[in-house]
């Protein structure tokens, strides 16, 4: 997919007014946790004490630039990550959990509210892209909570991972056979799941 | 797939997702799946003589309480509002100044305002106040407070059931005040009506009737031992022969039963038995006092020390002079911080002094009772071990500072005194975020369920973004850590937020490092992986 097909004017524009449009998105997406949560969203500054703020605003700036360059599923897939695989395991639903990206339609349109005509007219190309990028935050967001369900298999198999292995493999005495020895190497590797 | 798909038609762009405006007390709780755990079988709890014991489901409407539940819980309360200062001082001294509401991993990783710590406590404090203070008798929500109605009893259920009672929050809070002091006692509140949770109550009783939280027997224990000889065996030539419930051992060795059955802890357990068998050490496991973790100090004070009191038994009955326990978070927060007054001094016992550098650990003057990685650490201090930390050359390794150990009983030094004299390559995670600072790994405190794991998921977000920088900026590729819950919940944690990343017991790590006598020459680690130079001869 090449670059997006946006006037050098508009383009001009949208890169000169990115800092303010990714503050009203930051902002618009932070308004959807509840107030106290916001106001630490957006104050805490130290990227360790406020993972989820920083993973938002880091996201957000990295997904405008993919979007300005033309949206690439497979370049925007891990910056859509940072941010929906933490929206996965919050109380969003499906729609939820994507529905960000979507607040950045009016992120756009509300610092562009006071142009003139004629480079608002190019804004259903933006929003196209947007809505592109929208599918591919699906995906994403399906695949976090795949995820999710490998990771609780894998652990309830971990958990008692000795207690299989003696359940599935009849030891001999005097030490395992050569090809069980082997099978449990491969066990240990998670080459095979069991 | 449990979420529902949305249609088109609800993802339209003007739906507005923002929540209401509410104050706490006026926004109800929504028991949220994926955030809780099952509620306690009656079996289980009936094992233990628990009050109130009944299969029940918190997804019931119904949770089929006693017709008298909310005396029982005020009873309750002004019980231990009277035995325990701290929490008589903790519900009266908050100022609500707020530094401690944006400590808490689980309100950093959930973005719930009921997870901020002062909060969590003022679920509590509102009830105190309207049913043990004047004021908040007379002037109700004006004073901060409310009566204790079903809806409150279902919310302290929910949160003090997502508080892994780390302690973060407390090292913040300028008048001491620690939080994980309150969810206990509301842990001991919801109990007295059966309202526990199973994945604690079955531990539990388990852990009371054979001695271990899967409920294994001697025969299981002693094959599994047998199984990492085997491996060992694979891996040095040296065939290695513990010894089980022997008396007159000079020491009894006890460590949580996950690192005899769980991956990766199992690989700690191989690490513990090579140590003790190169320094000759004159120990015996036990196949009674089978588990280092105490589920009980998740239920109450009491059944805590009933569970603890089993492994002291044991140590009398084989006649050891001192326990050294293995890689445990909260069984050394039970120890050196519970133990004592429950059950202490165990003057039956010698203080530990180790038989090979001649160290008196008199921090274990009163419980006799040594953690491994102090024990270890002294040993290499004293240069006791040949080590070859290029087996180890295939790890970037950082350090995960459980709550326990470190909030708890300030073990800071000692396991990396041991992990950076056994390996070349480590780096520190960001300073707040580790030793006093630590994260929680999200599951602690008998969380570490399966239906919770979007709980879990969150809570562990902040140690697991710690994580995520140090194998960007340095590579990390192994979370060592010295708590057998840690082992199995970081595990999932890292599968979940940080690929690539595997986790470790310290033990581990000195196992791989460890030159005995005798060994042939090493292809592998103890995860059959082959080590740096030998691949492709294995
Ligand atoms: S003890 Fe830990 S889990 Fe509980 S409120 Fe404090 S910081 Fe949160
Ligand atoms: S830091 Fe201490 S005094 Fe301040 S709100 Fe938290 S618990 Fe209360």
């Amino acid at each position: 997919m090449g670059s997006l097909n946006l006037d050098m004017g508009l383009r001009d524009i949208l890169s000169e007014k990115k800092p303010a449009i990714l503050k009203r998105w930051f902002d618009a997406i932070v308004d959807t946790y509840p107030a106290n949560t916001a106001e630490f969203l957006k104050s805490q500054q130290d990227r360790f004490a406020n993972p989820v703020g920083h993973a938002i605003s880091q996201g957000i700036e990295e997904i405008f630039d993919e979007l300005m360059a033309g949206v690439d599923p497979e370049r925007v897939s891990p910056f859509l990550d940072n941010i929906l695989r933490v929206r996965a395991v919050q109380d969003f639903k499906p729609a939820e959990a994507v529905s960000f990206i979507f607040l950045l339609k009016k992120a756009i349109r509300e610092e562009m509210k006071n142009l003139n005509g004629q480079t608002l007219g190019e804004l259903p190309e933006l929003e196209s892209g947007i809505d592109e990028l929208a599918l591919c935050a699906f995906n994403v967001y399906m695949k976090c909570r795949e995820d999710l369900y490998t990771v609780k298999a894998n652990e309830l198999r971990n958990m008692t991972s000795r207690l299989l292995e003696r359940a599935n493999i009849i030891r001999p005495t005097g030490g395992l056979e050569p090809e069980t020895k082997e099978a449990v190497i491969k066990v240990k590797r998670k080459e095979v799941t069991e | 797939m449990a979420a529902k798909l949305p249609k088109p038609d609800e993802l339209a762009a003007g739906i507005d997702f923002r929540p209401p405006k509410t104050g706490w007390m006026d926004t109800p709780v929504e028991l949220k799946e994926g955030m809780f755990c099952w509620g306690a079988k009656e079996k289980n709890l009936k094992a233990v003589s628990f009050p109130n014991a009944r299969d029940w489901s918190p997804k019931e409407k119904d949770w089929k309480l006693p017709e008298n539940w909310q005396r029982i819980v005020l009873e309750g309360m002004a019980d231990r509002l009277q035995k325990y200062r701290s929490f008589k001082l903790f519900m009266d001294i908050c100022v609500r100044c707020g530094a401690c509401a944006d400590k808490c991993h689980f309100f950093i990783g959930s973005g719930d305002p009921k997870n901020m710590p002062v909060l969590r406590a003022e679920l509590m404090r509102s009830i105190y106040r309207r049913e043990f203070t004047k004021a908040g008798r007379i002037m109700g929500s004006i004073a901060g407070a409310r009566e204790l109605t079903l809806d409150v009893l279902k919310e302290w259920w929910y949160y003090f059931y997502q508080c892994t009672e780390c302690r973060r929050c407390s090292v913040f809070c300028p008048y001491g005040i620690d939080t994980a002091e309150i969810t206990m006692m509301g842990r001991e509140l919801t109990n007295l009506l059966g309202l526990n949770i199973d994945w604690i109550a079955g531990p539990v009783a388990n852990c009371y009737m054979k001695g271990n939280h899967l409920g294994l027997e001697p025969h299981t224990i002693t094959s599994s031992v047998e199984f990492f000889l085997d491996d060992i065996e694979t891996l040095t030539g040296i065939r290695i022969k513990p010894t089980f419930n022997r008396k007159g051992a000079e020491i009894l060795f006890v460590t949580p039963s996950g690192d005899l059955f769980a991956d990766p802890g199992t690989y700690t357990a191989m690490g513990y038995l090579m140590l003790f068998h190169e320094l000759g050490l004159d120990y015996t496991w036990s196949t009674y006092a089978s588990e280092g973790g105490n589920f009980g100090f998740f239920t109450s004070n009491e059944m805590a020390k009933r569970l603890n009191s089993k492994i002291y038994a044991e140590a009398k009955r084989l006649g050891v002079k001192w326990i050294i326990g293995g890689e445990c978070g909260h069984m050394w927060r039970v120890l050196t911080q519970y133990m004592d007054t429950w059950n202490g001094p165990a003057d039956f016992l010698e203080v530990p002094k180790s038989p090979i550098t001649g160290t008196v650990f008199d921090n274990s003057k009163s419980t006799k009772m040594v953690h491994i990685a102090e024990f270890t650490a002294d040993i290499i201090k004293h240069g006791k071990l040949k080590l070859d930390p290029a087996r180890n050359d295939h790890l970037v390794v950082t350090y995960h500072d459980s709550c326990n150990t470190s909030r708890g009983m300030g073990l800071l030094e000692e396991p990396r005194h041991i992990i950076k004299s056994v390996c070349n390559n480590f780096h520190e995670m960001p300073d707040n975020t580790i030793r006093e600072y630590t994260f929680c790994c999200g599951s602690g405190t008998g969380l570490n369920a399966s239906e919770n794991t979007e709980l879990r998921m969150k809570g562990g977000y902040p140690r697991a973004n710690a994580v995520k920088y140090v194998r960007d900026k340095h590579g990390v590729n192994m979370l060592a850590n010295i708590c057998a819950i840690d082992r199995a919940t970081l595990t999932a944690s890292m599968d979940y937020w940080v690929p690539g990343v595997k986790v470790t017991g310290v033990h581990e790590l000195v196992g791989n490092a460890l030159v005995m006598k005798g060994e042939k020459e090493r292809t592998t680690d103890m995860r059959a992986e082959p080590l740096p130079g030998k691949e492709g001869n294995e």
